[in-house]
């Protein structure tokens, strides 16, 4: 079986402003979203407890909230979760109780009203804690970035770095922008599944500038738009394949992984759909204006080429 | 042609046979078991108290599969759940309360493989259920518990010095004042106690018509005393989970200020709280020498306990009678370091008072010589007497010395108990998970479930796609599973419901480098290479960009690693870990399989790698 039996190079570099126009476009509209609505940070981030029961009937979701208002908790959200006999209890850290006391008071309260009640979750996490989460989880996107960036240099040339990142972290934002737009819960997981495709979609580019720099000493004569086109061209297929089987396995872990991994897998699908595109269609665009020459891979001093993809 | 060296070959058999074996304790599951362990440091388990351990279980026919002793304790195996926790009740009833009787699970796999040390993964909180509490040490306290004793030691220095007198002295933030009416008082006092206290940094100020020394710790000493504060803390949690029966609890610090506690299997978290939050005490009481005979402690033994007095054991188990009226508590214990006796060489424990603590000392000691003196630490509501030594003379300075009728290890702990009775500085949870154990079970069959799902799906499409090198590429992905589970067991890394999605995750992106290969070796073949060749150059061309690719990867990999906490960080290892083993795997083992089929055909018209139409593009290349 063949997918791509393409005789001719597409002309991607002809439609290179289109797709960076496309690209620009959402990510504004993703930056807008932050913006205005913020993202819904987890317990994780913010501070505050989160507790997951379980009864032995469906949930009377009116009556929890009725409770933890009487027990002076108004500001608890409830919601199912799951099934229709789960719930989920969050709530703000606070300053007079303890996480431990708060979840003591919430669950005896729950109790009570209903002897069946099972606590299967809890988590608390003090502010403090919340903020050097945050603190960590930008630290660890600044470090990602630079990591890559200086891979990237050292082993192509400082353009391509410059292309690969603006690409990528222009997918994480992206991503960032449908979390906030849909209010989905931002957690550490997801966190976890936004740095990954980070590494992850950054493959995808390196991949089209192992091709590129391949074809600047193989094809002697092309113009440097030729020469992205024929890359790009020679690994759609390889691209669409890979990227095909990851998104297997993310839609399985999406469907079966629970509740806990759903928000992590669908991260992770935003982030290989949107990868996808930006790695190859803006990244290679990119690196064309940032004026890639055939001098800046091919050195004369170096005859000896290594092989490469 | 396309051959390996035999050693190489070798190499990667000797490899996958090594992962086998470490992958395989996964799969013989677990059993019910429960743990003996000694509640006490003095307190070892051995032998004997295995052979008692058995005898009391056959005595109330309760069957086990095995009973061994390893170094953490005795380990006894059983059929079913319900027959553990009758077990536990019996072994916790007759071994009493010096032995923690506590639940756990034991790996089913066959005693060889164990003894090779392959054990199986070791499963977060979130998969088998627990608690997870992250305390954060209140340091400031630390440093003023400190100064408040450095004061209290101050007014005692001072008291006998005419020509240093102070007109007070008190403690005001993170400082220690000391006034003093006349500027030549001060330049005394300030000779004595700079030499008495070189932790802490003087320095002279004048107000409203006084003298004053100002102190305050100096940043290395500080420094120390937050360290002291962290250890100390993190041994009275020790032993405080101790008694909280459970098989493999953790207690580590995270960080400068914090403690991690992780209680795996616990689900009474109420009670959790209450003991890991408790304050112990220790006391300073005298012995009641005018019953010290045998007859009263027997009648005291029998109920009837002399008026004023109460009835405490040992640590042995020796009953002893002792005043209810409290000499001192254990806040007036500076420290505790065990050391030896400086005429007899014995092995001895060195307690430094208070000021305070000094005081009521010396002056206890100067109206009882002779007479006993007992050390009594109260915990959980329970009243032990640590040591009961007897006074040989006025003891002043603060500086106390119990000796006598000790080993090394004796005078450690007891210097460790004194020290740990009580925390050096309060805690706060931060940071609280609780996962009930249905929950746990529920993870993971979710999780693997995913794994299982998308491997069969991913595995499906790269056999129809490319036929036998798909094959090639599902085998070498599998070995890939295998091979990571193995290194995870071997590090004993903890797998977290994150760790799993990485599994999941580092499968699917594994696959790349199978893609990237079998599409290179697609387009030589285009080109109108021959089989063999084709082979060679798909696989060299293709290992840079997954070396590329890969690195790329484990950049972000090792950042979440160095960044991250609790789950993420399980993710992080699992990710990093899993893209080492794909590029052996997919690189390595698919190219030695591969090999081994094609490679010695010296007539090899095509490759099955699915439709590649060679011929026609060699008439025309593209």
């Amino acid at each position: 079986m063949e997918f791509f039996r393409i005789k001719k190079d597409i002309p991607f570099m002809r439609h290179a402003l289109v797709f960076n126009v496309i690209s620009a476009i959402t990510f504004i509209l993703a930056v807008f979203f932050l913006a205005t609505r913020g993202l819904h940070l987890g317990v994780e981030f913010t501070g505050g407890m989160v507790m997951e029961l379980r009864f032995a009937h469906a949930v009377d979701l009116d009556k929890m909230r009725l409770t933890l208002t009487r027990i002076g908790l108004p500001d608890a959200t409830v919601q199912t979760f799951g099934t229709s006999e789960s719930a989920l209890v969050r709530l703000p850290a606070r300053q007079d109780l303890s996480g431990s006391e708060l979840s003591e008071k919430v669950f005896s309260a729950l109790k009570q009203d209903d002897p069946a009640a099972e606590r299967l979750r809890v988590e608390f996490v003090g502010s403090q804690v919340g903020k050097e989460l945050v603190d960590n989880g930008a630290l660890a996107l600044m470090l990602v970035s630079a990591l890559i960036v200086l891979y990237l240099w050292l082993r192509f040339e400082w353009k391509f770095g410059v292309a690969a990142i603006i690409a990528n972290l222009h997918d994480v934002v992206i991503i960032l922008g449908f979390f906030a737009f849909f209010q989905w819960e931002f957690s550490l997981p997801v966190l976890a599944a936004v740095l990954a495709v980070l590494g992850y979609s950054v493959n995808e580019s390196v991949v089209v500038f192992d091709r590129i720099r391949e074809n600047f000493r193989k094809l002697r004569k092309a113009t440097v738009p030729q020469i992205i086109n024929n890359a790009i061209t020679r690994t759609m297929s390889r691209t669409i394949i890979t990227h095909g089987c990851t998104q297997l396995m993310v839609t399985s872990i999406l469907l079966f992984g629970g509740d806990t991994l759903f928000y992590f897998a669908l991260a992770l699908t935003i982030g290989i759909l949107f990868g996808i595109y930006s790695s190859v269609l803006v990244a290679s665009p990119i690196v064309m204006w940032l004026g890639v020459s055939r001098e800046d891979l091919v050195k004369p001093e170096k005859p000896k080429q290594e092989a490469v993809v | 042609m396309n051959r390996y060296p035999l050693w190489l070959n070798i190499l990667i058999a000797v490899l996958l046979l090594g992962g086998l074996l470490f992958a395989l304790p996964n799969f013989f599951g677990e059993s019910p078991a429960v743990q003996v362990s000694s509640a006490k440091p003095t307190l070892k388990v051995d032998e004997a108290v295995l052979r008692s351990a058995e005898d009391a279980l056959k005595k109330s026919n309760i069957a086990y599969d095995e009973a061994f002793l390893e170094p953490t304790g005795i380990k006894i195996r059983f059929k079913d759940t319900d027959t553990q926790l009758k077990a536990k009740d019996v072994l916790q009833r007759d071994l009493g309360e010096s032995y923690v009787v506590a639940l756990n699970l034991l790996s089913n796999s066959p005693r060889w493989l164990a003894a090779l040390g392959a054990k199986p993964m070791y499963l977060g909180l979130d998969l088998r259920g627990g608690v997870h509490f992250l305390l954060q040490v209140d340091m400031k306290g630390a440093v003023t518990k400190y100064l408040d004793s450095t004061g209290a030691g101050i007014r005692t220095t001072l008291r006998g010095e005419e020509e240093a007198r102070s007109s007070g002295i008190s403690r005001e933030g993170s400082t220690v004042v000391i006034r003093f009416r006349e500027a030549a008082n001060r330049d005394k006092a300030q000779q004595i106690i700079e030499r008495a206290y070189p932790d802490v940094q003087f320095v002279r100020e004048e107000r409203g018509g006084e003298y004053l020394m100002v102190g305050s710790l100096k940043p290395d000493a500080q420094k120390r005393i937050q360290e002291f504060a962290i250890q100390q803390n993190l041994t009275t949690l020790r032993n405080r989970v101790n008694e909280l029966g459970v098989a493999e609890p953790i207690v580590q610090q995270a960080g400068a200020d914090r403690i991690v506690v992780q209680l795996p299997g616990v689900q009474d978290t109420a009670r959790a709280k209450e003991i890991l939050g408790r304050t112990a005490t220790l006391e300073v009481r005298m012995v009641d020498e005018e019953h010290r005979d045998l007859q009263s402690l027997q009648s005291a033994l029998a109920g009837q306990v002399p008026f004023g007095d109460e009835l405490l054991y040992e640590r042995e188990g020796q009953p002893l009678l002792l005043k209810k009226q409290v000499v001192l508590t254990g806040d007036s214990i500076a420290d505790a370091q065990p050391g030896f006796d400086n005429q007899t060489g014995e092995p001895a424990v060195h307690i430094t008072l208070d000021g305070k603590g000094a005081r009521i000392f010396q002056q206890v000691t100067r109206e009882n010589v002779g007479k006993r003196m007992a050390m009594v630490l109260i915990e959980k509501g329970k009243a032990e007497v640590v040591t009961a030594p007897v006074i040989r003379q006025e003891i002043g300075g603060g500086r106390v010395q119990i000796s006598g009728r000790m080993t090394t290890t004796e005078a450690r702990d007891v210097a460790l108990l004194l020290r740990a009775g009580a925390l050096a500085a309060p805690m706060d949870i931060v940071e609280e998970r609780t996962v009930g154990p249905s929950l746990g079970a529920d993870n993971i069959r979710k999780g693997f479930h995913a794994v299982w799902v998308g491997f069969s799906l991913i595995a499906a499409f790269m056999i129809v796609y490319y036929v036998v090198f798909g094959v090639v590429s599902v085998l070498s992905l599998a070995i890939n599973l295998l091979l990571l589970v193995a290194l995870l067991s071997m590090l004993q890394a903890t797998l977290t419901l994150p760790g799993i999605a990485a599994i999941a995750l580092t499968l699917g992106m594994a696959i790349d480098a199978n893609v990237l290969i079998n599409e290179r070796i697609r387009e030589e073949l285009r080109n109108g290479t021959t089989p063999q060749a084709a082979i060679k150059e798909g696989y060299s061309r293709a290992w840079a960009t997954i070396l590329d690719s890969n690195i790329t990867s484990l950049c972000a990999g090792v950042a979440l690693f160095l960044l991250g906490s609790g789950p993420v960080r399980g993710f992080a290892v699992v990710h990093c870990l899993g893209i080492l083993t794909s590029m052996f795997s997919a690189v390595a083992v698919s190219r030695s399989i591969v090999n081994l089929v094609f490679g010695a055909r010296r007539k090899l018209e095509g490759l099955p790698i699915g439709n590649v139409d060679w011929h026609k593009r060699m008439a025309k290349p593209a």
